[in-house]
């Protein structure tokens, strides 16, 4: 039996890539807005965790629904709650991959267009999306942007009747991550 | 087995268990995972209740930092008051409270009775959060004491009367767990205690337990119960020439952005913990029930999460001239 573990991990080991060109974020800044003539609501999240893998062009992103911080703090209360009900589903996932525009050499500095496609998991209902985003190479360092909107219909977030006119259908994200390459 | 065929048998489990899986990012979704233990992190229950009030009594949620909530409490006449006195309505007594939230967990309020001229104020604390991950907590606890003065004239103004008569204090241990998101509870332990009483035999000093529980209908829609037992031989005398009976009271909530709208029906007339403890006069088989409502409204006075913005943003303009 130890021999067969032996084995197996050390069969995994030599297939997978030798040198995987990860980068890894855990203070991704997600953030959304809602504008509406009545209301504007923003919420922030600092500790959006996200990997990128420049090597087979994807990336995965999460973050938890209970980190976003809002102006308000019964604002923040009523998100989880109601809204997200965070609780049942603490997290928003987004797998995809990207297809860069032209090459993307991250010894290079340099901005590098991409358009993003995969699926966003939220209150555990999954949509297909697309978003255009941006790689910026700086001494060494990676970063990603993005914007993007959702509609909240889609994720089976309900907006009730009293604050129809405060809460807009579709809200806009922002996403900002500092990568830093990924060994292990 | 012979070597050669374990060693087959190893390489083809291998091969098996690293063939691509249908999305190749679930991989780096383990990676990160990986990176980010979820148990290190502590989830702390929010919303046990939506408002401040189980329905008369404080239920132990606090407000947020900088949050003042303004309250308004109705409470009507009997119900079997009948027609002439519109089924209690022509009747209502209110209090009018405020409350400001000094940090999340500490809040002061201060309020006016209508029934018996009563001011009250009170401290309330909450102490212990319920969590679960890396720090497990199963209940939520909040301190509560109040200090209130009668301001109403004396029942018996030709006896010497002293100013301490007027006062009275209560002390509340809330303890409570959300079950789920639909059902939480509340035991409450409650003492409340009177400089005054009419005889001898009425206690100054009264224990009472009060218990609570809400369920939750819907994400803006509760049903909210309260009961306070008052073990007996504590309170002998009457109330208003009537016999004085535990409070039990059941309501809705109803939520929409900054106001939670509560609308009940309740044996207790009075809103602060003295009057709806000991002196509940209200029977509900004699079909003495008094409708109800309380109107919150929440107010952002001091903004934590923006004054922070605001620091980073002088931090980075800072960062950004020096640079």
């Amino acid at each position: 039996m130890k021999k067969f573990l032996f084995i197996a991990i050390a069969t995994t080991a030599a297939i997978s890539p030798a040198l995987a060109q990860k980068y890894l974020s855990k203070s991704a800044h997600v953030s959304f807005y809602s504008d509406t003539p009545m209301e504007k609501i923003e919420a922030h999240n600092r500790q959006g965790t996200t990997v990128v893998d420049f090597e087979k062009n994807e990336m995965v992103f999460t973050v938890l629904m209970k980190s976003f911080e809002f102006e308000k703090a019964l604002m923040q209360e009523h998100f989880n709650e109601k809204y997200v009900e965070s609780a049942t589903y603490p997290k928003g996932t987004f797998k995809g991959k990207f297809t860069p525009k032209g090459e993307i050499a991250l010894v290079k500095d340099g901005t590098y267009p991409v358009t993003v496609e995969g699926t966003m998991e939220i209150k555990g209902k999954t949509n297909a999306v697309t978003a255009e985003g941006v790689f910026t190479v700086k001494g060494g360092k990676v970063s990603g942007t993005s914007k993007f909107e959702i509609k909240l219909a889609d994720y089976g977030i309900k907006i009730p009747g009293a604050v129809k006119d405060n809460i807009a259908e579709t809200v806009q994200v922002n996403v900002d991550a500092q990568y830093d390459a990924y060994n292990k | 087995m012979h070597t050669t065929s374990k060693l087959l048998v190893a390489l083809m489990a291998t091969v098996l268990l690293t063939v691509p899986r249908a999305f190749a990012q679930d991989d780096l979704m383990d990676l990160l995972n990986e990176a980010e233990p979820e148990v290190a992190k502590t989830d702390y229950t929010i919303a046990t209740f939506k408002s401040t009030r189980l329905i008369a009594g404080h239920s132990l949620e606090t407000n947020a930092q900088g949050v003042l909530s303004v309250l308004i409490g109705h409470r009507f006449g009997r119900v079997n008051e009948g027609a002439k006195e519109f089924f209690g309505i022509d009747n209502a007594k209110i209090r009018l409270g405020f409350e400001y939230g000094i940090t999340d967990n500490f809040n002061i309020g201060f309020g006016r009775s209508t029934f018996q001229k009563v001011y009250d104020g009170f401290l309330k604390y909450k102490v212990l959060r319920q969590s679960k991950g890396q720090k497990k907590m199963p209940i939520s606890m909040t301190l509560f004491a109040s200090m209130a003065i009668i301001s109403q004239d004396f029942a018996d103004p030709s006896r010497e009367n002293y100013f301490t008569s007027r006062m009275f204090y209560s002390y509340q241990v809330m303890i409570a767990r959300k079950f789920s998101e639909r059902l939480s509870f509340q035991l409450t332990p409650t003492i409340v205690h009177r400089n005054i009483v009419k005889t001898a035999d009425d206690a100054n000093t009264v224990f009472a337990l009060g218990a609570g529980g809400r369920v939750k209908l819907t994400g803006s829609l509760a049903i909210n119960v309260e009961y306070y037992w008052v073990p007996p031989n504590q309170i002998v005398s009457q109330f208003d020439a009537q016999n004085v009976h535990d409070s039990f009271s059941i309501g809705l909530d109803l939520e929409t952005g900054g106001h939670v709208f509560q609308i009940h029906a309740t044996n207790s007339r009075g809103l602060h913990e003295k009057a709806f403890v000991t002196e509940t006069n209200g029977n509900w088989g004699a079909g003495d029930i008094h409708i109800g409502f309380n109107i919150s409204r929440v107010f952002t006075v001091y903004n934590k999460n923006k004054v922070k913005a605001r620091r980073a943003a002088k931090q980075a303009n800072k960062a950004a001239t020096a640079g």
